[in-house]
């Protein structure tokens, strides 16, 4: 579904990110870890033609990201709470996302329906404006706005952060249906790497931009990485 | 422990984002103020002269004392929008080994030392020093000197005391109101009446005592509300208002459009810079009563154009000239979503037309002034329709500095470079001149045709111009996006 040839990104005379290739198969439930500065957010907003890559290209179902905007209908994201417009209220930003989208008001209530239990009550019906929710409430907004008009690609730049214990373990199930029933590609990042090997098929780490490890999850996952990043 | 508070207040000062803009803005910036402050200095050395040459036959401290009670009630409304107790500065303070007191006290004697206070200063110790060489007594200016200043104190707490209900906002305007009312039609005597309270405040020194007094009760009652109130949860939380959903549904016969439409109109009004923009182009309509009514400009044509362009075009230039970073905290959302970029313009540009239009509808009185004033002003809205929109969304692809929106309005520069005075040359100064020189050359309705042509050439080539300009926010995208991020710079 995404693929990504010699991509590098250099900021002045620092390389910040150099992957030589990357190929992400349709469906695939895709984790991204590392440390402060590994490159993470950099390799996402580089896959959403937010910066622009120093060498390389990015293609998204064979689409090359910065000479066609025919990606963007099928891809969607949450990177930071930059994605929200804080003057309206999430129903409003939902509505608005679906605007986009194309889907009417009765589509995104019916999927916002869905959701009732990951919002908690703490969303929907609250008389807020975004910019005065909490931020973990915020980031649910967002995320759930990412879901909006049955994208195929779904990019998630650390979701769990700031999230209540509840809202993780619903979020988990989220993601985890989301590429196994409906075919999904989810690109997620986190710090936590408990949450990452729960959820994802396949990790990639990330060390001063470039990739270290590239492991296919299984049992032993998760001390393979506590190994790695405690050593 | 006061040392560092004022360590604390000169860093914030110093490494204010104003400071650390780019030059030009900075000498834009400090010439600004210098003219400020040369302004107040220069009135209160020509007060003096001013009242003895209006009332040659009274004393100008009499006179300047008739007028106190407005003056101070004056600046008590204006105070009211323009000056909060700075109380979130206090916030990191609140968890250290410092004394709440000492917080209090810190919190309230930095807003004795504000902007609003100093201009007084700088308006009342020139005119006192005019008054000494006069040969006024020593003794009596400079105690009226204090008692001044004190009461400027008082007005300065006294404005944090009602500052909390919106009532007293009324209150204060109704009793300015009707005390001009009840001067203006001479059912009372108002000033004949507050004006020897104030003078006695000069003719006898003692009386010092009472401003001062009053200063520190003020003081007094600020810090015992202050005091009990300094937690996360009473004085210190921003204030939430409930927000109301809207579909504003009306606007869904703009087809595509009506999306970002809703956008933008919900963005002018939940948020105070915009709302601002809108009331200021608004009250923009009055400009050309200053000039329309005086014999000296009524028939100066090139005024009269710039009058044309400016206010069916107020708007145009407030607002367009920082599209698009009234988007900017979200603009990477806008960047990634399902955006057709020309949409997102198109519904821009949809949305300045009206406001011209709008402008130009309210002008339409001015035509009391004369048919001339009326055709150049229809003139220069299909100049402004034609030609500026395109004109300032083109400039606005260089709009690579942050806005953010819920900033106050109020002498807000951010958003602002060097791009915002370049817009001004064409958008401004190129329809005047093109004016003023057919207007030499051939005559008055050659002139407004030629701007109204103009106007309708643009329009028909809109089309055209909007697919370049969109080409060019295509291209310049990424600095955007990196420019927008960068929070206060």
């Amino acid at each position: 579904m995404i693929t990504t040839q010699n991509l590098t990104k250099k900021y002045g005379s620092q390389l910040v990110l150099n992957i030589e290739s990357l190929d992400i198969p349709k469906g695939q439930s895709f984790g991204l870890v590392g440390n402060n500065g590994a490159g993470k957010t950099t390799f996402f907003s580089l896959l959403l033609d937010l910066i622009q890559p120093t060498t390389g290209r990015v293609e998204n179902n064979g689409i090359q990201i910065n000479t066609s905007e025919d990606w963007k209908p099928f891809t969607s994201a949450f990177i930071d709470e930059s994605f929200l417009i804080g003057y309206l209220t999430p129903e409003e930003y939902f509505y608005f996302i679906g605007d986009l989208r194309g889907r009417n008001k009765a589509d995104v209530d019916k999927l916002l329906a869905s959701f009732e239990n990951f919002f908690h009550g703490e969303i929907l019906g609250q008389k807020k404006y975004l910019r005065d929710l909490s931020k973990g409430n915020q980031k649910k907004a967002g995320i759930v706005a990412s879901f909006i008009g049955n994208p195929e690609v779904v990019i998630l730049d650390e979701p769990f952060a700031n999230l209540d214990p509840t809202t993780q373990i619903r979020l988990k199930a989220i993601i985890r249906e989301l590429a196994a029933k409906e075919g999904v590609t989810v690109l997620i990042s986190s710090h936590d790497l408990a949450h990452v090997t729960e959820v994802c098929e396949r990790i990639v780490v990330l060390n001063k931009g470039e990739i270290v490890k590239d492991i296919q999850t299984s049992t032993e996952t998760l001390q393979e990485l506590e190994t790695f990043f405690g050593g | 422990m006061f040392k560092r508070f004022i360590q604390l207040q000169w860093k914030s000062f110093f490494r204010s984002s104003s400071f650390g803009k780019g030059l030009a803005l900075k000498i834009v910036m400090i010439f600004f103020g210098l003219y400020l402050l040369s302004a107040l200095v220069g009135l209160g050395v020509v007060l003096y002269f001013v009242l003895r040459k209006i009332f040659p036959d009274q004393n100008p401290m009499w006179m300047l004392s008739q007028f106190m009670i407005y003056w101070i009630l004056v600046e008590l409304f204006f105070r009211y929008f323009m000056q909060k107790l700075p109380v979130m500065d206090v916030k990191p303070l609140l968890s250290m080994p410092i004394k709440k007191s000492a917080i209090t006290h810190y919190i309230l004697g930095k807003s004795a030392i504000s902007v609003y206070n100093l201009m007084a200063f700088f308006l009342f110790v020139p005119y006192g020093l005019v008054l000494l060489s006069r040969g006024y007594p020593i003794l009596n200016v400079g105690l009226w000197l204090v008692s001044i200043m004190a009461l400027v104190l008082c007005i300065n707490y006294l404005n944090f005391i009602v500052n909390k209900s919106d009532k007293a906002l009324m209150i204060i305007g109704g009793i300015l109101l009707t005390l001009y009312g009840l001067d203006y039609f001479q059912l009372l005597p108002v000033r004949e009446f507050f004006g020897p309270l104030f003078h006695g405040l000069y003719q006898y020194p003692v009386t010092v005592l009472i401003p001062l007094t009053l200063a520190a009760i003020t003081y007094y009652v600020n810090y015992r509300y202050l005091r009990n109130r300094i937690f996360l949860d009473a004085s210190l939380k921003t204030k939430s208002k409930e927000a109301k959903t809207s579909d504003l549904a009306w606007t869904k016969r703009f087809g595509d459009m009506a999306p970002f439409l809703q956008l933008d109109l919900k963005m002018i009004w939940r948020n105070k810079r915009t709302k601002a923009q809108v009331v200021i182009s608004l009250l923009f309509v009055f400009y050309g009563l200053i000039f329309y009514s005086q014999e000296e400009f009524a028939n100066m044509m090139p005024m009269l154009a710039f009058l044309g362009i400016f206010m069916t075009g107020i708007f145009l230039t407030n607002f367009g000239q920082f599209i698009p970073a009234w988007d900017s905290s979200y603009y990477s959302m806008m960047m990634s979503q399902n955006i057709p970029l020309r949409k997102y313009l198109e519904s821009k540009a949809s949305l300045i037309s009206v406001s011209v239009v709008v402008m130009f509808l309210l002008t339409i009185p001015y035509v009391y002034f004369g048919w001339d004033a009326l055709a150049i002003n229809f003139g220069s809205a299909l100049y402004n329709l034609g030609v500026n929109i395109p004109v300032i969304l083109f400039f606005g692809s260089f709009n690579k500095k942050r806005i953010d929106l819920d900033k106050s309005p109020l002498g807000n520069m951010q958003g602002t470079s060097a791009t915002q005075f370049l817009i001004i040359l064409p958008v401004l100064g190129l329809p005047i001149l093109i004016f003023t020189g057919v207007y030499f050359l051939i005559s008055l309705e050659a002139a407004v045709i030629t701007l109204s042509l103009l106007g309708i050439v643009g329009f028909a080539l809109k089309s055209k111009l909007l697919d370049a300009i969109t080409e060019h926010y295509r291209k310049k995208k990424y600095g955007m996006i990196a420019g927008f991020k960068e929070k206060e710079g």
